[in-house]
């Protein structure tokens, strides 16, 4: 970057620590932290819609949607993140092409899986094999956001059903007594008043969402633990920056990164949680 | 072979015994639900061992935590911030390399009526590098929910205590105890089963497998691998995570009964 740094063998000190910090492969371990920014606020609405849709399908009154709510709430959570997350992402990805192979290639005779092999033709691959660098990163993204989203949301789900149970009766009865419809009672009593009871649950889950993001590494997605473990890793005299094993001191970067996101989430926690308790009738209540 | 020979082949594959190859072609579903069961074994004694010497050392950080010295809160403070504040995986990494930084010594520990040769490689090893990880988690994460339950020990009780003349240590052993635990069983019983579900990356993060030997899911990433189709050792791998979580809700809920004894049933 600098004009200094052509030959880095011939620096040392404060200089070559300006070099080294700031090689295009810095760069890309520097903004693989916006990446995962990215995908953690990028996420966020998918997960708080599926929670919501969960949520009211295990309290509708149709007993398959009851039954489906049930089931997705519970599979997901009683199996660890990291398996779904494996599951989920191939079996998406498998389907996608399994479902453009049978609408591009209609005239394909052989079978797709062929013993241990899964064949599709060479339209149907996603994204296509001739397809750029970006295109491949942008679906592998897209996939983990896919796979974040199905699992939190089924915890938001949880959380969810657990604060429309907790709002007070009285409430919804009051609404009954003005003669609102149901629907009305949902929108203007229900639903606001759901959020301080959902907010602690939502809370914590915001903090496990935080730190599954570096499982974002095992599928695939160049983030902050692939280059901070590229970076760290032993570098022999054939580099400009040769280098011992500094991985340990990479990842004690990582753990302030992380370490500060949750101090900054705690901060804004505690301003939301005072917002959505106004005029709520609870002990942390104010008019 | 039969299937009655695959479990005898691959039944404690896990832990070193029976058939060294892993099956590579012709993979039968029996083969799959034996080695991932035969890898639960890891999960489960990652997670029993954790929990239990946990709970313990989780007891006496919530009592630094709750103390009124600095020298015994801040610490403690400290340690459940840095633990809580950072991911698993993190953790796992920043362990295992420094675990493999520290130089390979051996220790000779006498008991007095037993030896031991402690050796430090045995740090980057995942029976024991991976369990002081975990350890470490869910001590911090049960001394948060145990602070918190401290904190919510009626106030009357002890004054009861007191009044009865009790010593400061009947009082904890009877009063304040029972009564922590009572209160933070609901929540972490819910730890429990986030430190069993977290013992499956193990294997997956930074320690790695010594003769393939893995855990659960390191079994089930194999199959998936080999045959290219995750549509059976995932939900395999899933039934017995479910199974077994179930499981660890009755003890915990056998546990809790017991807790609440003195309560009126509802």
């Amino acid at each position: 970057m600098f004009e200094y740094c052509a030959d880095p063998s011939a620096i040392e000190g404060l200089e070559w620590w300006s070099c080294y910090l700031t090689t295009a492969k810095h760069f890309a371990f520097y903004k693989s932290f916006g990446t995962v920014l990215v995908l953690l606020f990028a996420t966020v609405p998918f997960i708080l819609l599926l929670g919501f849709a969960g949520a009211l399908a295990r309290r509708s009154k149709a007993f398959p949607l009851r039954v489906f709510g049930l089931a997705y709430t519970s599979i997901v959570r009683g199996v660890p993140d990291i398996v779904f997350f494996l599951f989920a992402l191939i079996a998406l990805d498998q389907g996608i092409e399994y479902l453009r192979h049978i609408t591009l290639c209609p005239d394909w005779s052989e079978p797709i899986r062929q013993g241990s092999d899964f064949i599709v033709c060479s339209e149907a691959k996603m994204p296509l094999g001739s397809a750029p660098q970006w295109q491949h990163e942008l679906y592998g993204f897209f996939l983990a956001m896919t796979g974040f989203a199905v699992v939190f949301g089924a915890f938001a789900a949880n959380t969810m059903y657990g604060a429309l149970q907790a709002v007070p009766h009285g409430q919804l009865e009051t609404g009954v007594a003005f003669g609102m419809s149901p629907r009305q009672i949902f929108r203007r009593i229900h639903l606001p008043q759901m959020w301080i009871y959902a907010l602690p649950g939502l809370s914590n889950l915001w903090m496990i969402l935080v730190k599954a993001t570096p499982l974002l590494f095992l599928l695939g997605v160049e983030d902050i633990v692939y280059w901070a473990r590229e970076l760290g890793g032993t570098k022999i005299g054939l580099y400009s920056y040769p280098h011992g094993d500094w991985r340990l001191a990479y990842f004690v970067v990582l753990l302030v990164f992380y370490l500060t996101l949750t101090w900054v989430s705690e901060r804004v926690f505690e301003r939301l949680t005072r917002f959505v308790s106004k005029g709520q009738d609870t002990l942390g209540g104010t008019l | 072979m039969s299937c009655n020979e695959t479990i005898i082949a691959y039944g404690l594959r896990a832990i070193g015994f029976g058939e060294r190859l892993l099956p590579k072609a012709d993979i039968t579903l029996c083969e799959q639900f034996v080695l991932i069961g035969s890898g639960m074994m890891w999960n489960i004694y990652f997670a029993v061992l954790a929990l239990a010497f946990g709970f313990f050392a989780a007891t006496g950080i919530a009592l630094a935590r709750a103390s009124s010295r600095p020298i015994l809160q801040f610490p403690a403070k400290a340690f459940i911030f840095i633990i809580r504040g950072s991911p698993l995986f993190i953790q796992f990494f920043i362990a295992y390399e420094a675990f493999v930084l520290i130089p390979k010594l051996g220790f000779d520990m006498n008991f007095g009526f037993i030896e031991i040769t402690v050796e430090t490689r045995w740090l980057t090893r995942a029976w024991l590098g991976a369990l002081i990880v975990l350890f470490l988690n869910t001590t911090a994460y049960t001394a948060q929910i145990f602070h918190g339950a401290l904190m919510s020990v009626p106030k009357g009780d002890i004054e009861a205590a007191d009044a009865l003349g009790m010593s400061p240590f009947q009082k904890f052993r009877r009063i304040v105890w029972p009564s922590m635990l009572r209160l933070a069983w609901a929540s972490y019983t819910n730890e429990a089963i986030f430190l069993f579900h977290a013992t499956a990356l193990v294997f997956f993060s930074s320690f790695p497998a010594w003769r393939q030997e893995g855990d659960a899911l390191y079994y089930a990433n194999y199959f998936a691998d080999k045959t290219f189709n995750p549509f059976v050792p995932y939900p395999i791998i899933g039934l017995y995570f479910v199974i077994f979580t179930l499981l660890l809700i009755v003890v915990f809920g056998m546990v809790n009964k017991r807790l609440n004894r003195h309560l009126l049933p509802e």
